[in-house]
């Protein structure tokens, strides 16, 4: 039987944030989603992490999606994080694709992300990611942005 | 069976207490109630008491590609400029598959930075009945007007039902068309034509936009009573849109839509009875193996519910 998770949807944000003008990895991702029960919003190129924070409250979005391309994960990645944490939205669970270092991964799970995907990841994968956050969240582990350090995927 | 309904514990579980609070919180200016009421809403079904309607609601509607979501964020800008407070809700299918679906209208309505405390956009999936109107977005539309937003825009997927059905939701109704794509035509034949007050004609950059508007100009002319306007705009340039937005303004709404509006929210209501039917899996699966008519499937759907059964 498949675990419970997978007959929940979710409302689900893939969002660009910064310089970055490559969305095909955010469009193959948002459609795996949709493609497995989830209403997915996508932001469409360039957000600010202000713009992100606002549409992942505007549309309580349970979980966000990050996709950056540009280097500027580390700076933009953790002052998204935050953001969410001061506008009472910690319970979102936030996890990021494309190009990322393996050294900066640690680094981003600190400031609250759950999974980080590389190229080549099987959209499977983050189906899979999402069904094991929310049976976790279900049984009160800590899954939010804002819950502290504790679980994540790639470990 | 067991699987429902446990996730229909970790969704539900929203009383209509906690709905009221929200309610509460979000009438004093908080966004996060606010949003967090829509979803106990979406979710649940409860619509909690409005007491006055403060503000109107606009639908947007028009065949796909037309430019609805590029001319409604044009005209969100045009009114948060002038102090409006502007929400917008963006009404996108639902894949009869999967169950998902992919919301991206938005992309094209964003405001300017300084005009966002004053604009909300939300994404509507249309659930479970596609190109219909979901019943829930009669209390959607009531608490955002509560809490104190005074124009509300519902945008339409472009085809099916939620064409025509979204004049029964709305206060003023918008329909908008490109320069000669034969659609008028068609949404003429749909009578989608007869239920709009205002016609945009968008795209005026491109040649044929003036005679795509002259044409449906003349097709109105020949009932002597109708004085509806047809306005040329380009939201891409951004031209027509302060005209198009004062003739909203002022323009009056068909008086003679009461019964109408009542008689489709009450087609929405019961289609959303008849999808969630805890038998409608078996009862479609038996229509399927021929075992049952059509006839008998209503038959078994309406005596259940007449019992109180859903």
């Amino acid at each position: 039987m498949l675990p419970l998770a997978t007959y929940i949807n979710m409302r689900i944000v893939i969002a660009k944030p910064g310089l970055d003008g490559h969305d095909r990895g955010a469009k193959v991702v948002s459609r795996a989603l949709r493609d497995g029960g989830h209403d997915v919003i996508y932001t469409g190129l360039r957000k600010t992490p202000e713009e992100i924070v606002r549409i992942v409250n505007d549309e309580d979005a349970e979980v966000l999606g990050l996709s950056t391309l540009s280097g500027a994960h580390n700076s933009l990645i953790p002052k998204i994080c935050e953001q969410l944490v001061h506008n009472r939205l910690g319970n979102v669970i936030v996890f990021a694709g494309g190009i990322i270092p393996e050294r900066d991964i640690e680094f981003l799970f600190r400031s609250g992300l759950r999974a980080v995907f590389g190229p080549g990841t099987p959209t499977s994968d983050v189906l899979d990611f999402l069904n094991e956050a929310l049976i976790r969240k279900q049984n009160g582990d800590p899954v939010g942005v804002g819950d502290g350090s504790g679980w994540n995927w790639n470990d | 069976m067991e699987i429902q309904l446990e996730s229909e514990t970790v969704r539900g579980g929203i009383g209509m207490t906690d709905i009221s609070d929200l309610l509460e919180s979000a009438k004093s200016g908080d966004r996060r109630s606010l949003s967090m009421l829509i979803s106990a809403i979406s979710k649940s079904g409860e619509s909690p008491s409005i007491n006055t309607s403060k503000g109107w609601v606009l639908g947007v509607t028009g065949p796909p590609g037309s430019g609805k979501s590029t001319l409604i964020g044009q005209m969100v800008r045009k009114w948060a400029s002038s102090g409006e407070r502007v929400a917008v809700l963006a009404l996108d299918p639902t894949s009869p598959l999967s169950g998902g679906s992919l919301l991206a209208d938005r992309i094209r309505m964003e405001g300017e930075d300084d005009l966002r405390e004053n604009v909300f956009v939300r994404s509507i999936p249309s659930g479970k009945t596609p190109g219909a109107i979901s019943p829930v977005l009669w209390p959607i539309c009531g608490v955002l007007s509560e809490c104190g937003w005074t124009r509300i825009i519902v945008e339409t997927v472009g085809t099916g039902q939620s064409e025509f059905r979204i004049a029964a939701l709305v206060d003023r109704l918008l329909l908008v068309d490109g320069p000669d794509r034969g659609d008028i035509i068609q949404a003429e034949k749909a009578g989608i034509l007869e239920l709009a007050d205002v016609i945009a004609v968008n795209k005026s950059d491109l040649p044929g936009a003036s005679s795509a508007a002259q044409h449906i100009r003349s097709s109105l002319s020949l009932a002597s009573d109708d004085n509806r306007e047809v306005v040329l705009v380009s939201a891409k340039e951004g031209h027509g849109i302060q005209e198009l937005v004062e003739i909203i303004e002022k323009c009056e709404p068909q008086n003679t839509r009461g019964k109408m509006m009542m008689m489709e929210r009450l087609i929405s209501e019961w289609d959303s009875i008849l999808v969630s039917h805890p038998e409608i899996d078996k009862i479609t699966s038996e229509l399927c193996d021929g075992s049952i008519t059509v006839r008998e499937a209503i038959e078994i759907l309406v005596s259940s519910v007449r019992d109180g059964g859903s």
